[in-house]
C-alpha cells in the first residue's frame, strides 16, 4: 500500500485498484474544528481535481477535490455523528472515502509523505 | 495610549480582577445578569388586560360558543388543554429584559464598529425623525393606491436618484435585503436569456467575490465555477476570458471586491461577458466606497443591489430590516419584478401590479415589460425607503461624493498605521478602498487571528471581519466606515496595534481572552455541531 499527497492537501492510499481518501493533518490544523462534513453519495464517478467533498469548519466550509478519478465504492459514516475525528485522527479514522482507481497514471502527479512534508514547510 | 480616562479627573473604574466576593444575584454592579425571557414569566402574568364581554370567556383556549345567525358555532378547534409555554411578562418586565440583554451587546451607537464588509456605520437621527411621521410610518400595504400617493411619489423619488447614481436604466426596489437582491438581478438574467430561448446553465464567481454570490447562483439553479484571482487581490481578466463561452450565463462580481480592492479591469471584463452573450452582475454592497465617484452602468453592470442598510445608512443588523433594490441595465430593465413604480407624463406616481401590467406596458412601453413575477408580497421596506431618501437629500450629491471620499480615506489611515507591525498582503496594490485587509503572518506562540480578535473585545471593540476573505490566510477585514473621526480612529488604531504587538510577541494571556465581557470564550464547535435551538422546561 502507498500513500500519496496533493497540492490541496488530500491524502489517498492505494491498494491495488481500491483506494482511500481522506485530508492531511496540516489541512484539518488549517481549518480548525470540524463541524459538518458532506460527502459524496456511493457509486458517485469522481474526476480527478474535480468537488468530491466539502468539509465545514468553525471558520469556513471547503471543498475536497478527488485526488484521482475513479468510482465511490463507501463513504466513513462514522463523520456523521463525529465530524470531530478529522480533528482528532484525520490520516486514519477520519478518512472520508474509498473508491475505484480508474487510471493509475494519474497517481504519478502526486507527492509521497516526504516531497509532502518538504511542501508543507514552504507555506 | 489615549486613555478615556486621560486627565485621571475621576478614580480609574474598579478592575475585575476576580478578588471581590461572589454576589447573590450573579449580578456585577452594573454588569447585571440575565435569565432567559421564559425562565423570567409565569402564566398568571400578562402585560394587557382585555375588557371581558359578557357571556364570553377571555382566556385563550377554551371552548367558545357562540350564535351567528341562527347557527350555533362550538369552536372545538381551539380547545387547548396545555400551556403552550408563552411567558408572561407585565410591561416593566419586558422593557427590563430587553433593555438588561442590550447592555451585554454592543451597537453602532456605543463605538467603533470595524466589521469589514458590513458597512456598519451611523443611522443619522433624522432619518428616525422622517421614518416616524404618521404619514410614512402609518400606512398599510393594503390601503386603496389613491390614500398612499406621497409613500408612492417617496419610493419613486428614491428609484431615481439609485438610478440617477449608478448610471442605470431601471431599478426593482421590492428585494430585501442584499441577498434576496441577488437573487432578483440573477432571476432577471436568467428571464433574459429563457426570452431569447438561450438556455445557459454556469455563471462564473470569481475568488475576490461575496461569499452569498455562489449560493445565490446556485440558488437560481446555476451551476457555480470559481474564477481565480490575480496575487495583487484583483480578478484575473484572462482566466475569465479562457472560460467564457455558451455556456456561461452571466459572472457576478463584487466591486470594490472583499480584498477591499476596485476592480480596475472591470469595463474589459464586462464587455468580455457581453461579447460572449452573458450578462454581469455586481455585488454592490460596497457601493458606499464609489458612490457618487464612479457609475456602474458606465462599466457594463447589468444589475446591481444595492444594500440601502449600508451605503444610505438605514439600520443594520438588527436594527432594522435590510433592504437591497437591484438597479438593471437597458437589456434587463424589462424582466424586472412586480409591483413597481412609473411616474407618466401626466406627473402621476403609478403602482404597476399583475393586474394592470400588460396594460400599463402596452400604453407606455411598447410591450416591452416581461417581469419575471414577484419577490416579495408588497412594495418593499417601506420604512427603509424614506430612511434612505432622507440621507440621500440631506447629504445631496456633493455630500454623497465625499461619503465615498471619507469612507475610502478612513481605511487607507487604517492600513497605513498599521501595516509596519501588520502584515497587510494586498498594501502593495495601491490604496484600498473602503477597507482595509491584514493577515496573522508573524503571530508568535501558535496564536491566531480568533486570539487577536477576543483580545479586542477586552478593549472595548467589536471585532473587525475574520477569516474572510478566505484568500488571505487568518485574513482580518477592516471597515470603519465614514462615520469614524480622526480621534476615534487613533483610539482604536492604539488598541489595534497594542492587541497586535501582544499577538506577535506570543502572549499566552491572549489565548484565554476576553477577560472583561460577560461571557468568555463560548463553545462555537459544540454551538455548531450540536446546536440547542428551543427552549425546553427544566425537569423538575
Amino acid at each position: 500500500m502507498a500513500r500519496y499527497f496533493t497540492d490541496e492537501h488530500e491524502w489517498i492510499d492505494v491498494d491495488g485498484d481500491n483506494a482511500t481518501v481522506g485530508i492531511t493533518d496540516y489541512a484539518q490544523g488549517q481549518l480548525g474544528d470540524i463541524v459538518f462534513v458532506e460527502l459524496p453519495a456511493t457509486g458517485t464517478m469522481l474526476e480527478k481535481g474535480g468537488d468530491a467533498a466539502v468539509v465545514e469548519s468553525v471558520k469556513a466550509a471547503s471543498d475536497v477535490y478527488a485526488p484521482i478519478s475513479g468510482e465511490v465504492m463507501e463513504t466513513n459514516d462514522a463523520l456523521e455523528d463525529d465530524p470531530a475525528l478529522v480533528n482528532t485522527s484525520p490520516e486514519e479514522d477520519g478518512w472520508f472515502f474509498k473508491m475505484t482507481v480508474g487510471d493509475k497514471g494519474e497517481l504519478e502527479g502526486l507527492m509521497d509523505a516526504k516531497a509532502y512534508k518538504a511542501f508543507c514547510d514552504e507555506l | 495610549m489615549n486613555s478615556p480616562n486621560a486627565s485621571g479627573w475621576k478614580p480609574e473604574m474598579t478592575p475585575a480582577d476576580g478578588e471581590g466576593p461572589e454576589t447573590l444575584t450573579g449580578n456585577r454592579a452594573l454588569m447585571l445578569e440575565e435569565p432567559l425571557i421564559f425562565e423570567l414569566g409565569n402564566a398568571e402574568t400578562t402585560g394587557v388586560d382585555f375588557p371581558i364581554e359578557d357571556g364570553t370567556n377571555a382566556s385563550l383556549g377554551n371552548v367558545v360558543e357562540t350564535v351567528i345567525d341562527e347557527v350555533f358555532y362550538r369552536m372545538a378547534a381551539f380547545d387547548r388543554r396545555d400551556s403552550i409555554g408563552l411567558p408572561g411578562l407585565s410591561e416593566p418586565e419586558t422593557i427590563r429584559h430587553y433593555t438588561r440583554l442590550s447592555r451585554q451587546n454592543y451597537a453602532i451607537d456605543l463605538g467603533l464598529f470595524p466589521l469589514g464588509s458590513c458597512t456598519m456605520k451611523h443611522n443619522p437621527r433624522l432619518n428616525e425623525k422622517v421614518a416616524r411621521m404618521p404619514g410614512f410610518a402609518d400606512v398599510h400595504p393594503l390601503q386603496p393606491v389613491e390614500t398612499v400617493r406621497g409613500a408612492l411619489e417617496v419610493i419613486n423619488e428614491l428609484a431615481h436618484w439609485l438610478i440617477e447614481l449608478t448610471g442605470m436604466h431601471g431599478v426593482a426596489m421590492s428585494p430585501k435585503a442584499g441577498a434576496h437582491g441577488e437573487l432578483c438581478g440573477i432571476l432577471c438574467i436568467r428571464a433574459a436569456h429563457e426570452a431569447r430561448g438561450d438556455a445557459r446553465k454556469v455563471i462564473l464567481v470569481p475568488e475576490s467575490a461575496h461569499g452569498t454570490n455562489p449560493a445565490t447562483a446556485a440558488f437560481a439553479g446555476y451551476e457555480v465555477e470559481d474564477i481565480p484571482a490575480t496575487a495583487e487581490g484583483r480578478v484575473d481578466l484572462e482566466a475569465l476570458k479562457a472560460r467564457l463561452g455558451p455556456d456561461v450565463a452571466g459572472v457576478m462580481i463584487t466591486n470594490p471586491n472583499t480584498c477591499g480592492l476596485f476592480e480596475r479591469d472591470m469595463k474589459a471584463i464586462s464587455d468580455a461577458v457581453h461579447a460572449a452573450g452573458g450578462y454581469v452582475y455586481c455585488d454592490g454592497a460596497n457601493f458606499n466606497a464609489i458612490v457618487g465617484k464612479v457609475r456602474p452602468g458606465d462599466l457594463g453592470v447589468d444589475a446591481m443591489h444595492i444594500n440601502l442598510h449600508k451605503t444610505f445608512s438605514t439600520p443594520h443588523g438588527g436594527g432594522g430590516p435590510g433592504s437591497g433594490p437591484v438597479v438593471l441595465s437597458e437589456a434587463l430593465s424589462p424582466f424586472g419584478p412586480l409591483p413597481y413604480t412609473a411616474r407618466t407624463k401626466d406627473g402621476v406616481v403609478h403602482l404597476v401590479e399583475e393586474e394592470t401590467a400588460d396594460a400599463f406596458s402596452e400604453e407606455h412601453f411598447a410591450g416591452k415589460m416581461q417581469s419575471f413575477g414577484r419577490m416579495t408580497a408588497f412594495h418593499g421596506q417601506m420604512g427603509m425607503f424614506t430612511r434612505a431618501l432622507t440621507y440621500i437629500l440631506s447629504h445631496g450629491a456633493d455630500g454623497l461624493k465625499q461619503v465615498a471620499e471619507d469612507a475610502v480615506l478612513n481605511a487607507n489611515y487604517i492600513l497605513r498605521s498599521m501595516e509596519d507591525l501588520l502584515d497587510a498582503p494586498f498594501g502593495a496594490s495601491g490604496p484600498c478602498m473602503h477597507e482595509a485587509l491584514f493577515s496573522d503572518a508573524g503571530f508568535g506562540g501558535g496564536l491566531s487571528t480568533l486570539d487577536l480578535a477576543k483580545g479586542l473585545i477586552d478593549e472595548g471593540y467589536h471585532p473587525m471581519t475574520v477569516y474572510f476573505p478566505l484568500v488571505v490566510h487568518g485574513a482580518m477585514l477592516v471597515e470603519p466606515t465614514e462615520t469614524e473621526s480622526k480621534h476615534s480612529l487613533d483610539q482604536f488604531i492604539a488598541a489595534f496595534r497594542h492587541v497586535t504587538e501582544r499577538a506577535k510577541a506570543g502572549d499566552e494571556g491572549l489565548k484565554q481572552a476576553p477577560y472583561y465581557a460577560p461571557r468568555r470564550r463560548l463553545d462555537e464547535t459544540q454551538a455548531a455541531r450540536k446546536p440547542v435551538l428551543a427552549w425546553s422546561e427544566p425537569e423538575a
